[in-house]
């Protein structure tokens, strides 16, 4: 056991650090530090220079397409491309139907959409929850008729993230009312563009529009677009869920964060004094940077683990609940740190192009916002309470 | 990085977690705790026959380590020992005082200890923070006065971990050059051991020196430049004491979660509840996360750096300390009225994370540590 970085490790830190602050767009990474809205063009050009170097899907085996990198390999390349303000890569394609798709789909599938994921071409976005389903995603109740060589959907799904720009959704729809309410459920890949489809903006808690509902009106959706077999859906759910839950740790952007924390108690005074002398202040930024140090263990002993079995466990719920903890924790400090300049609401302060004047300081104006909106990350990919129930259940047998 | 042990690592936990189980079940270590000693020589022996003793030192003084110090080692060793809740002064004779004799020490003065270590023939402590000092490891009232060729000592020292138990004392005292450690034969005249049951079934002394003659001889060292020594030595024992504590965390979470799976009441296993069932699982969280820590502290302890190794070690520390009261309390809570009592481990268990707390630096003393970095950083 060794918890040093190897001389190979180092070198590929540097490689990978090299490439990302030469290629990564300077006004990407200006938007990302600064907590500016960034538009989906942001997100799809990045993308499009990492599948052009060969780095697009990081966490994919190499016969699909990815670079077949171990659990510590991705984990550098996380924290390099969070430390130099890259906009995440967003998880519904790679994360969420990809890995579903090379377990489940068919070769057909495969070959279509795998590397359109890769390459930029297609923006997914999940279709899980619903009005009634939310915990208990399992009574969903969306439904889905065979009519020939279709489905037929009618239903709604909701907390749709980032659907507005999607292409694709991936939808886990009710084929079966037998049985018990996981047995009857089944996993569509839909085309934004059928008709019958309408995404209605939910406006966030910062004033944003990050999410949607999603309307479906007798959707006609091919077979062939089923992934595995019909009534099988919830199984293809879980194992979803495991590996959204790996991704959801987000310890490379927790450091970062945490570095702007630690920035903003250098800038911000109290009584003449930066707020990072004020040891109480100082004491709980020292707390939860022991409960980060402690998650990036934990993460790479969870993936490396994970590696050697090829998927993900329950454990990957430890993630979860702790990585989301600690990204509320450090994005109320930074709040906190602004004190009464905390107040101000500007989102036209959000915006890249906006040519006025902050109040207060520069970084100031999406703190707030960004404190609210992070309350979702303890409810969002499985509350906490359900990942709890989930090692309850399947690590201690209680 | 690699989270792997190696083989012969896997085959030392192998072996010690067979002894814990076959040769130091609970009933036999109540009895040893109230024992004369408050440890068992014979498990001493058998400590010696297994290599434990010998574990940290270098083969040219009869030790086992071709590194010069593994703590990942030390991580295994001290994990096990938790969950066995061992007595033997294994942490102040081997890890620390032991630590110290090889970093710091001559050839001729780890000649002369080393290898009766690793043997089980000496056993020694670190006699160094004192009652005015608290944690602060730099603060030392004990004076050396140069005398003739030697040295004369004088002070107090307190909580001396194993100290009545130590054949050789190491001493550390301000000589006019600063802080300086003298090896201190326990029994010379002048030295007076005041030995006594710590809250966790250990034992402790105080330690009082009345002009104590040393010769020129027993400076480990060089005179006045003790601090980093002593400093690194302490955070090889604190790299101990937080596997120490996971092992203790281990246990417990075991022990709670089989009562939850047999206790019975409103006509179901409690583990039915849900409010238990988070409530174990936070359990779990803590222990993994402070397993991490440990991990991370053993492996930097190691370091070079001292920044680099202070700043792990006080992370570990602080973090731990805090986990392990977590534990240490929703273990007793879980256990109901059984976890209140001295016949059941549970009890004990609680008694030792709590006092590892309270050893080399509390939580608070190093979450101000550590959080003092940062204005540095």
């Amino acid at each position: 056991m060794d918890l040093n970085y190897t001389a190979e490790e180092q070198a590929f830190r540097a490689e990978v650090r090299a490439f990302v602050t030469t290629h990564l767009p300077a006004d990407i990474s200006a938007k990302v530090k600064g907590g500016k809205r960034l538009a989906k063009d942001d997100f799809v050009r990045w993308q499009k220079v990492l599948h052009a170097k060969g780095w697009g899907a990081t966490m994919w085996p190499q016969k699909f397409g990815g670079t077949g990198w171990s659990a510590v390999q991705q984990y550098i390349f996380e924290e390099e491309c969070a430390e130099a303000g890259a906009p995440l890569q967003l998880p519904f394609g790679l994360r969420m139907v990809a890995p579903v798709i090379q377990a489940f789909g068919s070769k057909g599938q495969q070959e279509h959409f795998l590397p359109r994921i890769v390459d930029g071409s297609d923006w997914w976005c999940q279709g899980y929850s619903e009005p009634g389903s939310g915990s208990d995603l399992a009574s969903l109740k969306t439904r889905a008729e065979r009519q020939g060589d279709h489905y037929v959907v009618n239903g709604q799904k909701t907390w749709n993230t980032l659907g507005q720009y999607a292409d694709w959704i991936f939808c886990l729809v009710r084929t079966s009312g037998e049985g018990r309410p996981q047995e009857g459920i089944s996993f569509l890949l839909i085309d934004m563009k059928t008709p019958g489809i309408t995404v209605r903006p939910i406006i966030m808690n910062d004033g944003e529009h990050e999410i949607n509902e999603v309307w479906f009106e007798d959707v006609k959706v091919p077979v062939q677009n089923l992934v595995g077999e019909e009534n099988k859906g919830w199984t293809y759910a879980k194992f979803l869920l495991g590996h959204e839950r790996t991704g959801i740790a987000g310890v490379g952007r927790s450091k970062a964060a945490l570095h702007h924390l630690k920035e903003i108690a250098r800038q911000e005074t109290s009584a003449g004094r930066p707020m990072i002398e004020d040891q109480r202040f100082r004491d709980r930024i020292a707390q939860v940077e022991l409960e980060l140090m402690a998650l990036e263990i934990t993460n790479m002993r969870v993936l490396s683990a994970e590696k050697e079995k090829k998927a993900p466990g329950p454990e990957a719920s430890i993630l979860k609940i702790k990585g989301s903890e600690i990204q509320q924790t450090i994005a109320e400090l930074q709040m906190q740190a602004m004190g009464h300049y905390a107040l101000p609401w500007l989102p036209e302060a959000l915006d890249p192009a906006w040519p006025g004047k902050p109040v207060g300081a520069g970084y100031a104006a999406p703190l707030s916002g960004h404190y609210f909106n992070y309350r979702k990350t303890t409810i969002y990919g499985g509350s906490n309470e359900i990942q709890k129930n989930i090692i309850a259940q399947m690590i201690l047998g209680l | 990085m690699d989270f792997n042990y190696t083989d012969e690592q896997n085959a030392l936990r192998d072996t010690l977690s067979r002894y814990i189980v076959k040769d130091y079940p609970f009933e036999a270590r109540r009895a040893l705790a109230k024992s004369a000693d408050g440890f068992s020589r014979e498990h001493w022996k058998q400590f010696a026959e297994l290599g434990l003793l010998a574990l940290p030192f270098p083969e040219d003084f009869g030790g086992l380590s071709v590194t010069g110090g593994n703590a990942v080692d030390t991580l295994l060793v001290m994990e096990a020992f938790g969950r066995g809740l061992v007595l033997e002064p294994y942490l102040s004779t081997v890890i620390v005082a032991g630590g110290l004799v090889r970093d710091a020490g001559s050839a001729a003065q780890k000649e002369a200890l080393l290898p009766a270590v690793a043997g089980g023939e000496r056993m020694l402590a670190l006699a160094h923070f004192e009652r005015g000092a608290r944690y602060e490891v730099s603060r030392v009232d004990t004076a050396a006065k140069a005398d003739g060729g030697g040295w004369k000592l004088s002070g107090a020292k307190g909580v001396v971990l194993g100290g009545g138990s130590a054949d050789t004392l190491l001493v550390s005292a301000s000589t006019g050059k600063g802080l300086s450690l003298f090896l201190v034969d326990a029994r010379a005249k002048g030295v007076a051991v005041r030995n006594y049951m710590t809250q966790d079934g250990a034992r402790a002394a105080e330690i009082a020196l009345d002009n104590v003659a040393v010769g020129a001889d027993a400076l480990v060292g060089p005179e006045g430049g003790a601090l980093p020594l002593i400093e690194r030595a302490l955070d090889y024992g604190i790299a101990a004491l937080c596997a120490e504590a996971v092992g203790i965390m281990a246990a417990l979470n075991e022990a709670t979660l089989e009562y939850l799976k047999t206790r019975k009441q409103f006509g179901q296993a409690i583990g039915r509840f849900q409010a238990l069932q988070h409530r174990m699982v936070d359990m779990v969280i803590a222990t993994e996360q402070s397993r991490s820590m440990a991990m991370m502290a053993a492996v930097k302890a190691d370091s070079a750096d001292a920044a680099e190794r202070r700043r792990a070690v006080s992370a570990a520390k602080a973090y731990i300390g805090q986990q392990a009261r977590f534990v240490g309390q929703q273990a007793v809570q879980l256990h109901g009225g059984m976890g209140v009592v001295d016949e059941l481990n549970v009890s004990h268990y609680f008694k030792r994370l709590t006092m590892i707390d309270l050893t080399f630096g509390n939580t608070d003393h190093h979450l101000g540590l550590f959080s003092d970095m940062l204005l540095a950083a």
